[in-house]
């Protein structure tokens, strides 16, 4: 081995931790840039107009996304109300029952649905429940977010139950607990957090979900009273806001827009923050 | 307490653990469920314009709802292109950032970059899709594409007149879609390289890039493609923010200055329009090929990674 050869690799060696260290820049510059935008050109709109009023017709200024803002909540409620049991007792099956050759189809067959396009999701709801009901609702909308959630849940409750070390299980059996109580009021207690984090974070997920709501929650400048009717949601209004030709739409865009981000980050930086490993850990 | 070993459990919760079971069972099984229900529901869906064209479907790029007339042609041409920009712009990036992540940075710069990462997936793709429209094809109209044009106005792919929205624009964001994703099952590929072939190389007196070239990345060429593959499942499904930046114009040209559309896309604009039996039915079998370029992309992703030999390799959604 020459000196030069020793030059060489401790050039490239130098290069290399350049070259990657400008990628993971380049990662973290259009999160950085979208923010930016969003707070530069949607802050603005955002008083407490936007949080009150419905949309007004073009041409008026002003009013708001009340509707859009209480409409995704109603959805997420919904989608809850579907996929949090489903997917967390789902979950309790791949973690404490089964055999390993169903769990492995199991999990297969939730991965594959986890990669789904989301506006496949909306057309076979819209087959499913928009169609024999003859219109849009808020039911379908929810319904299709609850459907996304489920395969997801399921991953993450399965994840968390496995970390639960097996002690437990084996002392509240060897102390004569039937096995459902074991894995319902305490396996399930201990990983509680980790849970209700996986629920927040598919929550999360699933508030960002414009394509399925196109056909099935389909939107609604007034407020909804019932829930067969159609519904606003956020995403759905960002959108339509978006591609229409107006500036003022185009603001309010941006201002919802900078509100629905502040709440996935909001969710998904307080799930982080609430799971951190308290010791120092290497990446 | 008497702790009798000879006890047979107790009649109820003999009960209890059976109905617990086999609820439990039951809200497993709904993953199957669910399946049969999406694939039968589009298959349902698209019977009419399945008898109606039949293989012509997928070779004509004709689409013409006045006529009755449906080609998807267009739609899988722009479906693979945007998806193909999309990798070749991602998967070098984010494998890069992997591998800075996990061996080359210092260690208080790696949390807050991968959290950094996290954050942008959890970004819903409407919003990247307004940021698109209103920053992103303004700036590519007026300096990206023009300095394109200027350099590499040779090759057919940077001809033709500029708008902004383009095939090119439509990569480009679902670069940024499928970099996170791509990155984070790469670093988790990579982490879980057992330490003795890093150990073994630093041992033979390799440099940090060189136990990183030859001691991880040869070993994780498998997993890593696993997490290309995953990211070009997301990348053919993503919707709303090609959406909004491809242009939304079915034809199959050479310039990537052109507008396209993807599969997603004429779905999400013209499912809600769309009259008559024969034109609903071609977009749903349009989400049926759909459907099917997904599950078997995904479904070969899914397999490389779990047979890539790594135990601490999490599932990605």
């Amino acid at each position: 081995m020459t000196a030069a050869n020793h030059h060489w690799r401790k050039f490239k060696n130098r290069l290399m931790q350049t070259v990657t260290f400008t990628c993971a820049i380049l990662v973290v510059t259009p999160l950085v840039l979208v923010f930016y935008y969003l707070v530069k050109e949607g802050f603005g709109a955002i008083n407490w107009e936007f949080f009150t009023q419905l949309p007004k017709p073009v041409g008026e200024t002003g009013g708001g996304m009340a509707n859009a803002i209480v409409g995704t909540f109603l959805l997420l409620g919904q989608a809850a109300v579907l996929g949090v049991p489903i997917g967390v007792l789902g979950g309790v099956f791949l973690s404490e029952y089964g055999s390993s050759h169903l769990n492995w189809w199991i999990r297969f067959a939730a991965d594959i649905l986890n990669g789904v396009p989301s506006i496949t999701w909306g057309i076979v709801v819209y087959a499913l429940i928009v169609m024999p009901m003859h219109g849009f609702s808020a039911l379908a909308g929810g319904a299709v977010l609850g459907m996304m959630m489920i395969p997801l849940v399921m991953r993450t409750t399965e994840e968390v139950l496995q970390l639960v070390p097996n002690g437990y299980r084996e002392a509240a059996l060897a102390l004569g607990i039937a096995k459902w109580r074991t894995i319902a009021q305490i396996v399930m207690r201990t990983a509680l957090k980790g849970i209700v984090t996986g629920v927040l974070l598919a929550l999360a997920r699933v508030a960002g979900e414009t394509a399925p709501l196109l056909f099935t929650a389909f939107g609604n400048h007034y407020w909804t009273h019932k829930l067969t009717d159609p519904i606003a949601a956020l995403p759905l209004q960002i959108f339509n806001y978006a591609i229409s030709p107006y500036n003022d739409w185009h603001r309010q865009a941006w201002a919802g827009a900078l509100v629905l981000l502040l709440l996935v980050l909001f969710i998904n930086i307080s799930v982080r923050f609430l799971t951190r490993d308290r010791f120092r850990r290497n990446g | 307490m008497q702790l009798n070993a000879n006890v047979p459990a107790h009649g109820g919760s003999r009960f209890g653990d059976r109905a617990f079971k086999w609820l439990t069972l039951l809200m497993a099984l709904s993953v199957f469920v669910l399946i049969v229900l999406i694939g039968f529901e589009l298959a349902q869906g698209s019977r009419l314009a399945l008898q109606k064209f039949g293989w012509r479907f997928l070779t004509s790029s004709n689409w013409d709802p006045v006529n009755d007339e449906f080609g998807a042609l267009p739609f899988i041409f722009g479906t693979i292109v945007s998806a193909a920009i999309g990798l070749i712009i991602a998967v070098p990036i984010s494998i890069a950032t992997a591998v800075y992540l996990t061996e080359l940075a210092p260690l208080w710069l790696r949390q807050p970059l991968i959290m950094f990462i996290e954050l942008l997936a959890a970004v819903p793709s409407v919003i990247l899709g307004l940021w698109g429209i209103f920053v992103m094809v303004p700036w590519l109209r007026d300096h990206l594409f023009p300095w394109l044009q200027n350099t590499l106005g040779f090759l057919p792919f940077f001809k033709g007149p500029i708008y902004g929205v383009s095939m090119l624009a439509g990569g480009i964001i679902v670069a940024i879609m499928i970099v996170p994703i791509i990155t984070s099952v790469s670093r988790e590929i990579l982490r879980s390289v057992p330490g003795l072939q890093r150990e073994a190389a630093y041992a033979l007196g390799a440099t940090r890039w060189e136990v990183t070239r030859i001691a991880v990345l040869s070993y994780a060429k498998k997993g890593l493609f696993g997490a290309v593959i995953l990211g070009l499942g997301r990348a053919l499904g993503e919707t709303m923010a090609v959406t909004m930046v491809i242009g939304n114009s079915p034809q199959i040209v050479k310039s990537l200055f052109a507008p396209g559309y993807t599969l997603a896309s004429v779905i999400a604009n013209e499912f809600s329009e769309a009259t008559g039996d024969v034109y609903l039915s071609a977009l749903f079998e349009i989400g049926l090929v759909l459907l099917g370029v997904t599950v078997v992309v995904n479904a070969l992703a899914q397999v490389l990674l779990k047979t890539f030999a790594g135990p601490g390799v999490k599932p990605q959604h």
